[in-house]
């Protein structure tokens, strides 16, 4: 019981967490108080001033964190919500696929999923960096391409319970096609699920973007991103801790409000189901 | 960084063989498909990597040295059979592979898998450590968290296992580096060599595996706890720690030893991570290394290890599945 | 007549939901004899399954508690005996056998594992010693090829069998009490009555008081020599079989009788 009433309490910050880091990344040139990717050597490595100047101190090339923080979320929510629309077509559409058509299709389908479970997303993401070099949409894609198996089983299993329904027969009987069928009943009750899975999807991406970018496989290095921030960061840690701390409080807060949204969202719409 | 913990259904399906035959038979099928199956995604893999060279530019140009002598070109070129008709080389590079061959590293001019074979013991130091670490933590941690379901010691731990989870666990690296080794001074920021140096990234890599295996252990021995055997166990006199362990987490371990077999796999994914903010040199780190150096054969023979070691692993925690649920051994 | 060997006084029964308390048993007293059978009837949310279950304190406490009343057995009360003591008396005094024999045996361990368990449990040793008892008890359940039985699985077995077996784990400690919670719900018709024979020859066998807990009239016309009518959580009508049978004075009593339908009787036009 408590733990509901607290997860209950909690989706209140996440969500208020949440909004921030949309707003920051919508509104970035308006909020950032610098230009991100402006240097200025003379004020290199200087730490946090609450009074004024430089909120959250400066990078070893004397670029703003507060600012780079700011336009880092632009990536990190871009990346997270293109992945989970690729996933999410892709998953629906082979759930969809498999859950209707059944039999061979079917198993191949299922037994590719496992397949695809079996290997990390870093690795893969690694891998095709490797060989056809990095950047923004690569990286999306990638992840896009591989995380669709969640989305194909919730869907597939929806189908395959939606197919035997006393009304859809009937729909089936008087001729409604198959497509308006899918949109009419399977939509409406599987959308829910797939947003939850899409919101822990977002998470996900975030944080293997960042991983990525860590370790100089993400976007090109001229756009800031919270990864690349601390991969810089890590070299200036016996003297400017901030330069890696606040990036990754930052990763650490938006995956935990994704997290405990994407639970909340899933305990409102069905409070029985992945206990 | 596999969602397990989103969807619980992520957890492999087991292919059932259903056959009339007798017991053994059944097992036997089983066991089989699955190994035809791991084999099968094997190829798959090798295949993916093999066009992936050839596909993502001229694989002479990727492979070798830019300073490389017209020689060493036509060398290479012949070595790989490059003017011959692709499905020679696919076969020809499938040979290699069964007879051990991952390629020439160019950067470090050796074959690669010398240079894997120097740099396993190191992953595996650290892989190894970080399960053991999180079996420790995360078994007492689910069982505690299921036992007192609802309450305060539930949600506690459940919150800690959240943060674990949503956290990035080369983040905790360095914040543990700044603790530790820049602040306190106890332990070393990174390299290789002595028990202190293997504390921090086992702890660091074990984390999102102590998050992930604790998570599923709370839902599914909770899920026991509520069946109707449990008060049968009760009604029988057993007390409640007998009916906790012996009835409860028995039937929950299996889904657990699933997720644990999974996660030993993807550790491996996460030690990439680790060893690159620890600086720990293991196969991760070799990895990472190669992709900076466009040291494209050592990537590529890499990336096929890992990929071999993750589809054994999956595989025996597939079969330990099939063989340890009676439910599914004998075919229902 | 014997003396009782279960006597409940008063008993009441509360569960603390979110929000409300439920009082599932208000105030229901009766007494178990040995050689008899006892049968509480009453529709569900009558408060009968809460009873049962609170003889072997079986409620999960929270959310239930039992604000007053006393259940008595060889001068104890088990409402207030401390936890460790309660254990040594289920399954060895008092057993209980229930509803679905699926859900309510271990699915991953074999029959006789969980039959030898409470042998083990109750008079120490090692569990493998146990080896003949845990035939005998199936065998004296009813169950042909004890042997073969006891190596199996749950759900290698059938529906009327999985129950032979329950019952045979709940009587191989031969207890004093059987507390049958609808025994035979979950079966089929033409099991239902195999089962029901069991439990009386068994009963016959070792004088054993049997509770049986049933909505079924039916079942307490064929096994009970008391019994208990209860609705709401309260006792409506008490008294041997035979006068609540053909002389129920509860109009409540008299609606559930008049609800089952007889062979011989006219249906109304």
């Amino acid at each position: 019981m408590i733990n509901r009433v607290l997860r209950g309490r909690m989706a209140m910050p996440a969500l208020i967490v949440l909004a921030l880091v949309v707003l920051c990344a919508v509104l970035a040139p308006l909020l950032a108080p610098f230009d991100p990717n402006a240097q200025d050597l003379l004020t290199r490595l200087s730490p946090p001033q609450w009074t004024g100047g430089h909120l959250l101190g400066t990078d070893n090339l004397g670029r703003d964190v507060l600012s780079r923080l700011i336009y880092g979320a632009r990536i990190s929510l871009f990346v997270g919500l293109a992945v989970a629309l690729i996933s999410g077509t892709i998953g629906a559409l082979i759930g969809i696929v498999a859950g209707y058509r059944g039999g061979w299709a079917d198993r191949v389908l299922m037994r590719l999923a496992d397949v695809q479970l079996a290997f990390p997303a870093i690795l893969l993401a690694l891998a095709v960096v490797a060989f056809l070099g990095n950047g923004l949409w690569v990286v999306i894609i990638v992840l896009g391409v591989t995380n669709w198996v969640s989305y194909a089983r919730v869907t597939r299993s929806s189908v395959l319970s939606l197919r035997e329904r006393d009304y859809v027969l009937e729909a089936r009987a008087i001729g409604v096609g198959p497509a308006t069928i899918m949109r009419r009943h399977l939509l409406p009750n599987v959308l829910a699920s797939l947003i939850t899975i899409a919101a822990l999807n977002v998470a996900s991406a975030i944080v293997v973007e960042s991983a990525l970018s860590f370790l100089g496989l993400g976007v090109p290095a001229d756009i800031p991103t919270w990864g690349s921030m601390l991969a810089d960061g890590q070299l200036y840690l016996g003297t400017s801790w901030w330069i890696a701390v606040f990036p990754g409080l930052a990763l650490m807060l938006t995956a935990l409000s994704i997290n405990i949204t994407g639970d909340a969202v899933r305990d409102a719409v069905d409070p029985r189901a992945y206990r | 960084m596999t969602d397990v913990m989103a969807d619980p259904a992520a957890i492999p399906t087991t292919a059932l063989w259903r056959s009339g035959g007798a017991r053994t038979l059944n097992i036997g099928r089983a066991v089989l498909g699955k190994v035809v199956s791991a084999v099968i995604v094997l190829f798959i893999v090798a295949t993916v990597a093999f066009l992936l060279v050839r596909i993502s530019g001229d694989p002479l140009a990727l492979l070798l040295p830019p300073d490389a002598t017209q020689e060493q070109a036509d060398q290479l070129a012949a070595q790989l059979g490059l003017n011959q008709p692709l499905l020679l080389q696919y076969l020809h590079y499938l040979g290699g592979l069964l007879h051990g061959d991952l390629g020439r590293s160019i950067f470090f001019d050796q074959p690669v898998v010398s240079l894997i074979g120097e740099r396993l013991p190191a992953t595996a130091l650290l892989a190894v450590t970080a399960i053991v670490l999180s079996l420790v933590i995360s078994l007492p941690a689910g069982i505690l968290a299921s036992v007192h379901r609802g309450r305060l010691t539930d949600t506690v731990i459940s919150g800690i296992v959240l943060i674990g989870q949503s956290t990035p666990a080369f983040w905790i690296g360095i914040v543990f580096i700044l603790l530790f080794a820049v602040r306190l001074r106890v332990l070393p920021a990174a390299g290789y060599g002595s028990a202190a140096h293997l504390v921090l990234p086992a702890v660091t890599l074990a984390i999102y595996s102590i998050a992930v295996v604790a998570r599923v252990l709370r839902t599914s021995l909770a899920d026991e706890l509520s069946a109707d055997y449990i008060r049968t166990a009760t009604a029988k006199g057993l007390s409640r720690g007998q009916v906790v362990l012996g009835h409860g987490l028995r039937n929950a371990s299996l889904p657990v030893v699933t997720v644990v077999g999974l996660e030993l796999g993807s550790l491996l994914g996460g030690a990439i991570l680790t060893e690159q903010v620890f600086s720990w040199p293991g196969i991760g780190r070799l990895t990472v290394e190669a992709i900076s150096n466009r040291d494209f054969a050592l990537v590529q023979g890499a990336v096929l290890f890992f990929a071999l070691v993750f589809v054994v692993v999956n595989l025996l925690v597939d079969l330990s599945y099939t063989l340890l649920d009676p439910r599914v051994r004998l075919g229902r | 007549m014997s003396a009782p060997i279960l006597t409940v006084e008063d008993l009441r029964v509360d569960f603390a939901l979110p929000g409300r308390t439920v009082h599932a048993v208000r105030g229901v007293s009766f007494e178990v004899r040995a050689g008899r059978t006892l049968a509480i009837v009453g529709e569900s949310g009558s408060g009968k399954s809460a009873t049962a279950s609170s003889v072997l304190r079986l409620n999960p406490e929270p959310p239930a508690s039992y604000p007053s009343g006393l259940i008595v057995y060889e001068g104890r009360d088990l409402l207030r005996l401390p936890e460790r003591e309660m254990r040594d008396i289920r399954g060895d005094q008092i057993a209980m056998v229930f509803q679905d024999p699926m859900s309510s045996l271990n699915p991953v361990r074999r029959i006789g594992a969980q039959i030898a368990e409470v042998l083990h449990r109750h008079r120490g040793g090692r569990a493998s010693q146990y080896h003949d008892d845990v035939l005998a008890a199936l065998e004296a359940a009813g169950i042909d090829d004890p042997q073969r039985r006891a190596d199996q699985y749950p759900h290698e077995l059938s529906g009327g069998l999985r129950q032979r077996a329950m019952i045979a784990m709940a009587l191989v400690a031969g207890p004093r009490l059987l507390i049958a919670d609808e025994p035979t719900t979950a079966l089929d018709v033409t099991v239902q009555a195999q089962i029901l024979d069991v439990l009386a020859d068994l009963q016959a066998e070792r004088q054993m008081a049997l509770l049986l807990i049933t909505h079924d009239l039916g079942v307490v016309a064929n096994m009970a020599d008391d019994v208990l009518v209860m609705r709401a959580g309260e006792v409506v009508e008490q008294g041997d079989v035979l006068s609540i049978l053909t002389d129920p004075q509860h109009p409540y009593t008299q609606q559930l009788l008049a609800a089952t339908p007889r062979l011989r009787e006219e249906t109304p036009a």
